[in-house]
This record gives C-alpha cells, structure tokens and sequence, in this order.
C-alpha cells in the first residue's frame, strides 16, 4: 500500500484540497471524491474519449492520468462550461440538432468540442471529424455530432462578432 | 482497472530522477506523458513501485532548429511536434507521422521520448528516428552518451538505454528531399497493422539516397538497408520497386495476432512501403 499525498486540484475554478494515493486515476477522483459526475468512464482504455476534460489548456482523457500526475493543475470539466439556466453554446448546438442520442458520450464530446473550437474557431466537417477521433460515440450519432458543432461554431462566431 | 500501488516522485531536476532510479534500481520507472505506460500498469503488465514523473524536470520541453540539425527535447508531445510551424518546414515527415499517432487527446500527452524510450514495436517514432538517421541522447550516473536510433533497439521493450539511464532528446541530422510516413491501421486511435518512414533525395531523374524504416513488423523497428540501395541510381521505376519491396519483406519478420496473419502482414506492408516510396519520389 503506498501513501497517501497531499493533492491540490483547481476543479471548474473551485481549489479542492485532499489527501489520495498517487495510483487514484483522476476520473475516479472526480466522480467518487469530488461528486463530479459529468465525465463518464467508458472504455478504460484511453480510446472512448467518456472521461474528457481540459487539463491545463488541453483535452485529456483522465481515465490514463494518476491524480498524483495532475496534482496542482486546473481541471475543467463539463459541469465548467454551463448550467441548465445557462447553456454553453454547444450545450444548445447539441440539444438542437440532436447530437445528444444515448447522451452518454456527450460530456466528454462537449468538452473536446470546446477545444477544439478555441483552437480552430472555423473548422471544415474534416476538421471536426479528425478532431473529434478521439470520442466514441456508440449510438453512432456522428453525423448529429458534427452538425451540432458546425452550428455552435456559427453561433459563437456571430456572439464573438456582436461583442466587437 | 486500478493499477498496484506505488511510490510517486515528481522531482525537479535531472540530479533527482537519477538519484531515484539509483536508489531503487529495476523498481523505478520514469514516466513522461505516460498514455504507454499507464495502461500498461492498469492492465497489471507492467508492475512500477516507484514511478518517477518527469514532468518537473526543465529543459526537456523545447524544439530547436540549428543549421545542420534538429534537436527535440524528451517532453516535447506529439501535439507540439504538429503545432511547430517552424518543424514542419524543416522536417514535415514527423507532422506527417505525428498526426497519424492515437488521437487528439493522446497526442497532446503522448512525447517524444516517450514514444522512442519504450520499445514498444508499434510505436510510430522509432522506425521514423531510424529513417532520418536520428540519434538519442540519454543520460546516467556517469554522465551523458548519444545512441543512433538504428543500434537502439535489441527486442521488444529492450534497448540500448541502461535501467539508471534516462533518455533526454532526440536529435536528427537536417532531412533532405522528399519524405512520406505511410500507416495502415484498423481504426482511429491503432497501432500500424504496417507502417513504413521514406526520405528520398534526387539527383536529375535518379535517386541519389534512400533511407526506408518499417514499423510493427518485427519485434523491434527495421531499419532496411537493403530496401534503400535498391533504389539509389534507379528512376523508381516499378522494376526498382519490386526489388526494394523484396528486400524490405526480407528483413522483417512479422507475426500473427489480431492485426491478421503473416501474409496479410507482408501484403499490407508491401502496398504501404510502395505507397511511401512514390510519394516521397514525388515530394523529393
């Protein structure tokens, strides 16, 4: 049994302070310690993209990160990026244009969309579909999917365009 | 999948990782971006007691062009080596091959040196390394040494690198001519079913050089020799290529598992190799 360490965690703008064994993958830390249900686990393998979140500015699947690894790192999670009173753009994208289906690849959808889009406000339907390679959809909903991150791109291009 | 307990050290500097790796010998491991190691040690096939993070230690993070070569640092990811505009100008065959490695999210963790320290056959950089002719700095209690990429591999997960010894950067002699990193893969996210890494240089219509590496076809890399020189003094024309497949196909040895049969193996390594060759003579 190792020890356990000090973790220092900023969670959706939140500090968290704990103490956990280094072998404690961060999806679990978020889920059983934190009540952060948002990320799913699904495959456990770093291939189904369930457990997605930005861990300093990129998208990580936190099923294959120790929470000793991220300790000391901001962490946004879906739960970040809007409420129900107050959806993010791709939160509504989703729910307009049925990208949702099963809903349970969603959050981990949304939060790589997110990037994808800070990174690549503009993207082609290619570009989505090689950005998003990473999250598995198994209702195969892919091409409500990419609809709904073309039409958040849109919309929070105009919002980005109204605002200037 | 919760992996065995373990000890965790986050040191600073370099002094630090090889104060640990001493004290503890074939029971410490060094992880960088970690997405070949920690499944590895979720599924239980990889026992670590003490996991040495170098994510802490500087000065293994940077990318630098120099006149005649190029050095990149262990911890650089494979997200970096796409984003370096400066990179894919220099040296476009690592984008090329940087963006057909896993997906988004493990690229963004997945390094460098991760990648060619592992050992693992399916990687995608080291056969790369082998083709560019890269070199591999590692360092130990004894200070420094340089490794060639193509004497670093002995067999699957075993290299040239010592246990006390930790890989630092990678450097590779500026490419010249035309490039391709060719890959076949089941799906989003594989390993190569057959990869193959072509830098070709041109002299009039004829090859001047040819340097050829294949990936996951052999328990180790393969750096074909024989591959090459089949094509240097050649127009690439189909004659030289089905004698530069033949000696590719001599030099590696794949085996069966849920990537297919050995011929299938060879087959699909053929057509990738080809593939390579004509792109790269069309870059060159």
């Amino acid at each position: 049994m190792s020890n356990k360490m000090h973790i220092k965690l900023n969670v959706n703008g939140k500090d968290e302070e704990f103490l956990a064994e280094p072998r404690e993958l961060l999806i679990y830390t978020l889920r059983e310690r934190l009540n952060i249900t948002g990320p799913h686990i699904g495959c456990e393998t770093s291939h189904c993209g369930a457990c997605t979140m930005t861990i300093d500015g990129k998208s990580v699947k936190a099923c294959t990160m120790f929470v000793a690894q991220a300790s000391g790192k901001s962490v946004t999670t879906i739960e970040g990026l809007g409420g129900p009173d107050d959806l993010h753009p791709l939160q509504s994208a989703f729910k307009e244009h049925h990208g949702l289906q099963c809903g349970y690849c969603t959050p981990g959808m949304i939060t790589r969309a997110a990037k994808l889009l800070e990174e690549n406000p503009n993207p082609s339907e290619e570009e989505i579909r090689f950005g998003m390679a990473g999250n598995i959809c198994r209702c195969t909903g892919y091409q409500n999917i990419v609809k709904s991150i073309q039409a958040a791109a849109t919309e929070m291009n105009a919002a980005k365009e109204a605002a200037e | 999948m919760i992996p065995a307990a373990f000890e965790y050290h986050r040191p600073t500097d370099m002094d630090g990782v090889l104060a640990v790796l001493a004290e503890h010998g074939d029971d410490a491991r060094v992880m960088a971006g970690g997405h070949s190691l920690i499944p590895m040690m979720k599924l239980r096939m990889a026992d670590v007691p003490h996991l040495i993070d170098l994510q802490d230690v500087g000065g293994m993070s940077d990318i630098e062009l120099g006149s005649d070569s190029i050095r990149i640092g262990a911890l650089v990811t494979q997200a970096d080596i796409i984003d370096h505009e400066g990179l894919a100008k220099a040296a476009p065959i690592l984008r090329e091959a940087a963006l057909q490695i896993a997906d988004p999210q493990v690229r963004y963790m997945g390094t460098v040196g991760g990648n060619v320290a592992n050992g693992d056959p399916g990687n995608d950089m080291p056969g790369l390394m082998q083709c560019l002719d890269a070199s591999f700095t590692v360092v130990g209690p004894d200070g420094e040494r340089d490794i060639p990429a193509r004497e670093f591999y002995e067999a699957a997960y075993m290299t040239a690198r010592e246990d006390d010894e930790v890989l630092t950067s990678v450097t590779i002699p500026m490419p010249k001519g035309g490039y391709a990193y060719e890959k076949q893969k089941r799906k989003i996210g594989d390993y190569a079913t057959a990869a193959a890494a072509v830098q070709i240089t041109k002299d009039g219509g004829s090859c001047a050089s040819a340097a050829i590496a294949m990936t996951n076809l052999s328990d180790t890399p393969i750096f074909s020799d024989a591959a090459g020189a089949a094509l240097v003094g050649t127009s690439l024309d189909d004659a030289a290529l089905k004698v530069a497949v033949a000696a590719m196909l001599g030099d590696i040895d794949p085996t069966e598992d849920n990537r297919g049969p050995i011929a299938f193996k060879k087959h699909v390594a053929g057509v990738i190799l080809r593939r390579a060759i004509e792109r790269a003579w069309s870059r060159a």
